[in-house]
C-alpha cells in the first residue's frame, strides 16, 4: 500500500485518498517551440524502476496539488514537497540520498 | 415562495449507532488568507468564532468554524442566518481578496451518534477513527467509500458528516447499512 502524507493539511493517507498526477517537474514547450521539443514534452516520461518525482492531489481531502519523491519498486515515499517548485528541494534530495545512494532523475541527482 | 427542505427531509435510521440527517443548516465557505486579520474579522461577524486551526472545527456563539484546506473554511450556523452571515463576512472582509458564498443547498449534513458511531464511519473510510486518533474538535476530509466527505467529531462523542447534496442518498445508504446490527466489527473498543 502507498501512503502519502500531505504537505499542506498534514494527513498521512492511503492511496485511494489521493489522485496521480503523473510525471513531475515538466517543462512546457508550447506555441513556437520546435517539433523535437514538443515531442519531448507532449509524450516522452520517464519509467523508473526506483526513484521517481511525481505530482499528486489530495482529491479526497483538502484538494491541493504537490510533489513526491518515491521508489516504484518497494512503494517507500522519500518525502512530500511543495507544488510551487521546479525541482526538488535540498531537503528532499539528501531523503532519497540517504536511503538510494547514488540516485539520478532526469537532470536530477 | 417555496419551502425549502433538506436532501433527505430528516430521515433516520438505528443499529449499532443512530444515523440522522441533520435537515436544513447555514453552510458558507470563505476562502482566502487564513492567517490575514480579514478572514479572522469575517469568521468573527459571521458566526463569532474563532479561525481553526489546521484539521479542527471551532465554536462560536452563532455557529461553527472548520478547516477545510489551507486557503478555504467551512462557517457553519442557522439556516434562516445564513445570507446575514454571508454579509456579515463580506463586510468584514472589506477589500481583502477572497470569497464568501452560501452553499447550504449544496450540501447535506448526517449525525452518527450511539454506542458504534466510530466502527460505521471507520468502515467505510481509510482514517483512523479511534477515540485517541480523532477527538472531538478533529476535523477530517477523506471519502466514505466513493464520495468526498468531511467528518468530525463533537464533544458528546457524535460523529457528523457532511456531503454533497447530490450524493446524500447513497451517503444516508452507506451509513445506515454500516450501522446494521449484525454488522459489528469491535475493533474501536471502548
Ligand atoms: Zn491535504
Amino acid at each position: 500500500m502507498l501512503i502519502l502524507t500531505c504537505p499542506y493539511c498534514g494527513v498521512k493517507g492511503e492511496e485511494t485518498e489521493f489522485h496521480s498526477g503523473g510525471e513531475a517537474h515538466l517543462k512546457r514547450f508550447g506555441p513556437g517551440s520546435s517539433d523535437a521539443d514538443f515531442e519531448q514534452y507532449l509524450f516522452m516520461r520517464e519509467n523508473p524502476k526506483g526513484v521517481h518525482l511525481e505530482r499528486w492531489r489530495h482529491a479526497n481531502g483538502c484538494g491541493k496539488w504537490f510533489h513526491a519523491a518515491r521508489c516504484t519498486v518497494t512503494l517507500e515515499v522519500f518525502g512530500t514537497y511543495s507544488a510551487q517548485t521546479t525541482e526538488p528541494p535540498q531537503h528532499i534530495r539528501d531523503a532519497i540520498s540517504a536511503r538510494r545512494p547514488g540516485w539520478t532523475w532526469r537532470e536530477f541527482s | 415562495m417555496s419551502e425549502a427542505v433538506s436532501a433527505l427531509n430528516a430521515a433516520t435510521a438505528s443499529g449499532v449507532a443512530t444515523v440522522e440527517e441533520v435537515g436544513l443548516r447555514g453552510m458558507i465557505t470563505l476562502r482566502g488568507d487564513l492567517s490575514g486579520k480579514a478572514v479572522a474579522a469575517a469568521v468573527k461577524a459571521a458566526v463569532g468564532a474563532g479561525v481553526p486551526d489546521v484539521r479542527r472545527i471551532v465554536q462560536g456563539d452563532q455557529g461553527a468554524a472548520a478547516w477545510m484546506s489551507p486557503d478555504e473554511l467551512l462557517l457553519l450556523t442557522g439556516y434562516d442566518r445564513a445570507a446575514e452571515a454571508v454579509a456579515a463576512a463580506q463586510d468584514a472582509m472589506g477589500t481583502a481578496h477572497g470569497l464568501v458564498v452560501n452553499v447550504s443547498d449544496a450540501r447535506a449534513g448526517f449525525r452518527v451518534s450511539g454506542g458504534g458511531a466510530r466502527e460505521v464511519l471507520g468502515k467505510l473510510s481509510p482514517v483512523d477513527f479511534s477515540a485517541e486518533a480523532f477527538g472531538a474538535g478533529q476535523f477530517r476530509r477523506s471519502r466514505l467509500a466513493q464520495v468526498p466527505a468531511a467528518i468530525w467529531a463533537n464533544e458528546n462523542g457524535s460523529l457528523e458528516v457532511i456531503c454533497f447534496r447530490s450524493v446524500a442518498q447513497y451517503v444516508f445508504d452507506l451509513l445506515r447499512v454500516s450501522g446494521e446490527t449484525g454488522g459489528e466489527v469491535g475493533f474501536y473498543r471502548a
